[in-house]
């Protein structure tokens, strides 16, 4: 049996990875397994300057699944690169994917240029699809025109393959996509949060400080899989799925959707072990459900006949 | 941190809302009194972080307050059924800079984390002193828990329907050599400002997973940004940049 895909020119073993935001930077999963058992994994985004973030409260829960607006807290790009890269790299020998946020595309191109010289860093996830922070984040992911441009910016300055992570938060993701690809990308990732909210009753103020959030965990899981179809089927570019995902036959679902890589997100964050959880049950349910290879799966969804 | 399922031995009301559960499993990876564990709870997206407030190399005792959906489940719950508990998280109390009396203060849900704390000390050779602060008689428990162990309890009540009226802070002994304390933020502040030694607060925040991983519980300090989870709960009060 075959889980080893190829993402971008670089092999996986395997098409799990944790999702940026909530694998930190790695080290300390690894006090708690051996992170190589992952595909990969994305780390926690990462902007030109040390950011604190949001005010707390930043979580709420949700049926299904939670709000967070932590609002891309990291210690920027420099101090990632001296002090959490050689923390990682004594205990996870794969290529990483470097997530990055910005607000301009001048601060994309800083940081991803910085990131690209890294030996470690495999893949640069682009992430113009943050919903909690202002002035930038998903304001470059809602519109064609401007993500084509945080594209474009970072593709002159960096070597590695760049994925842009996209924001469900629009009307049409597939042009948002096109318009990626259009202008040099090498891979897309979806979806970063849904906008949401939750208000307490006995306060009646917003639960979250920031007001909204995003929105994460099994519910979004069906509008993850419509999206992942829908940018696969436009795209010729590699799509990794997120969102929602929190089993093995989610990632199955991921993949026959379009999915070349699927990561896993909230889930991690009620069970620590998910991630590699997802990786052991893998063979399992590819023998369910006769999968020789999981390379063979992508896109292979069988369209119902038109009447 | 380690995950493993516990059962539940006993869980009994001390209150009309704060309950005691014992419960029967792996308890290695707890270090240090003041640490929290993280339960699942059927239905629940989020594991519910509740404070230890007792634990030996079989037994985890935790005392919560049934205060919404989560914690209400939870007081449902019988003798024989099992949860999946996240164990050892955050730092916890550190018993070093304690001297030889040091003073225990506690507000409402606050106290639990502080019997096993207590436990500690004495076993030390310790005199503890310790104050336990309610709002109203019928929300006190655990003044006979700390007076059996060995502690001088003090309990105090803002309407004086019993012990000290008034807050925890108009009953600090006259001299001590440290302070520990838990409790809501506002008795926090009043405790840092009324105390006139050093010591180590533990808080609360809204948390995500409570390991680290999710920077939902991040605070600022004299000494740089801190999860609530993992850097603390417990900071010391040097370090505290109140907001």
């Amino acid at each position: 049996m075959g889980m080893n895909v190829n993402l971008c020119g670089i092999e996986l073993d395997n098409p799990v990875i944790p999702a940026s935001g909530t694998f930190g930077y790695g080290y300390e999963f690894a006090e708690l397994y051996d992170i190589n058992e992952l595909g990969t994994f994305s780390f926690k985004g990462t902007t030109r300057e040390p950011r604190f973030g949001n005010p707390t409260p930043r979580i709420a829960e949700c049926p299904g699944g939670m709000i967070n607006a932590v609002g891309l807290q990291n210690p920027g790009v420099e101090k990632v690169i001296s002090e959490e890269l050689p923390k990682l790299k004594k205990v996870f020998h794969k290529p990483v994917m470097a997530n990055v946020s910005g607000f301009s595309v001048a601060d994309y191109a800083y940081t991803c240029e910085k990131l690209d010289k890294e030996e470690q860093v495999g893949w640069l996830e682009v992430n113009v699809s943050c919903p909690n922070v202002h002035g930038g984040g998903m304001s470059f992911g809602t519109e064609p025109c401007a993500a084509a441009e945080v594209t474009r910016a970072v593709k002159a300055v960096t070597r590695k393959p760049v994925i842009i992570k996209l924001s469900p938060n629009v009307t049409d993701i597939v042009s948002i996509a096109r318009a990626c690809e259009d202008a040099g990308a090498d891979g897309i990732s979806l979806i970063n949060t849904m906008l949401g909210m939750r208000v307490n009753l006995r306060t009646r103020k917003p639960v979250i400080a920031n007001t909204m959030g995003g929105f994460s965990g099994p519910a979004i899981f069906p509008i993850a899989v419509r999206m992942v179809y829908q940018v696969a089927k436009a795209v010729k570019i590699p799509v990794i799925g997120m969102g929602g995902v929190s089993g093995a036959e989610d990632v199955i679902e991921m993949m026959l959707s379009g999915a070349t890589a699927v990561e896993v997100g909230a889930a991690n964050l009620v069970n620590p072990f998910a991630s590699r959880d997802i990786v052991r049950a893998l063979p399992e349910a590819m023998e369910k459900y006769g999968i020789q290879n999981l390379k063979d799966i992508i896109g292979g969804i069988q369209e119902w006949e038109k009447m | 941190m380690k995950q493993s399922i516990f059962e539940i031995l006993t869980n009994t009301p001390l209150t009309t809302s704060v309950y005691k559960m014992v419960l029967r499993g792996d308890t290695s990876a707890i270090t240090a009194p003041g640490q929290f564990v993280n339960i699942r709870l059927e239905g629940k997206f989020l594991r519910r972080p509740i404070s230890v407030c007792d634990y030996d190399a079989e037994t985890l005792t935790l005392v919560y307050k049934a205060v919404g959906s989560g914690t209400g489940q939870m007081a449902a719950m019988k003798t024989g059924e099992t949860l999946d508990i996240l164990t050892g998280l955050g730092n916890g109390y550190d018993l070093g800079p304690a001297g030889d009396a040091p003073v225990l203060i506690g507000g409402g849900v606050g106290v639990p984390p502080l019997y096993h704390l207590a436990k500690r000390l004495l076993a030390q050779g310790k005199t503890v002193h310790v104050i336990l602060g309610f709002n109203t008689r019928e929300e006190i428990f655990f003044e006979e828990a700390f007076k059996a162990l060995g502690c001088t309890v003090t309990v105090t009540t803002v309407d004086g329907s019993y012990g000290v009226k008034g807050f925890v802070t108009s009953a600090l002994p006259e001299s001590y050599t440290y302070f520990y304390t838990c409790g809501p933020e506002p008795m926090l502040k009043a405790v840092y400002r009324a105390t006139a030694t050093s010591g180590q607060m533990s808080f609360e925040e809204r948390m995500g997973c409570g390991f680290g991983a999710c920077m939902g519980c991040s605070c600022k300090t004299l000494t740089g940004y801190k999860r609530i989870c993992k850097e603390g709960p417990v900071m010391r009060k040097e370090e505290i940049a109140w907001a």
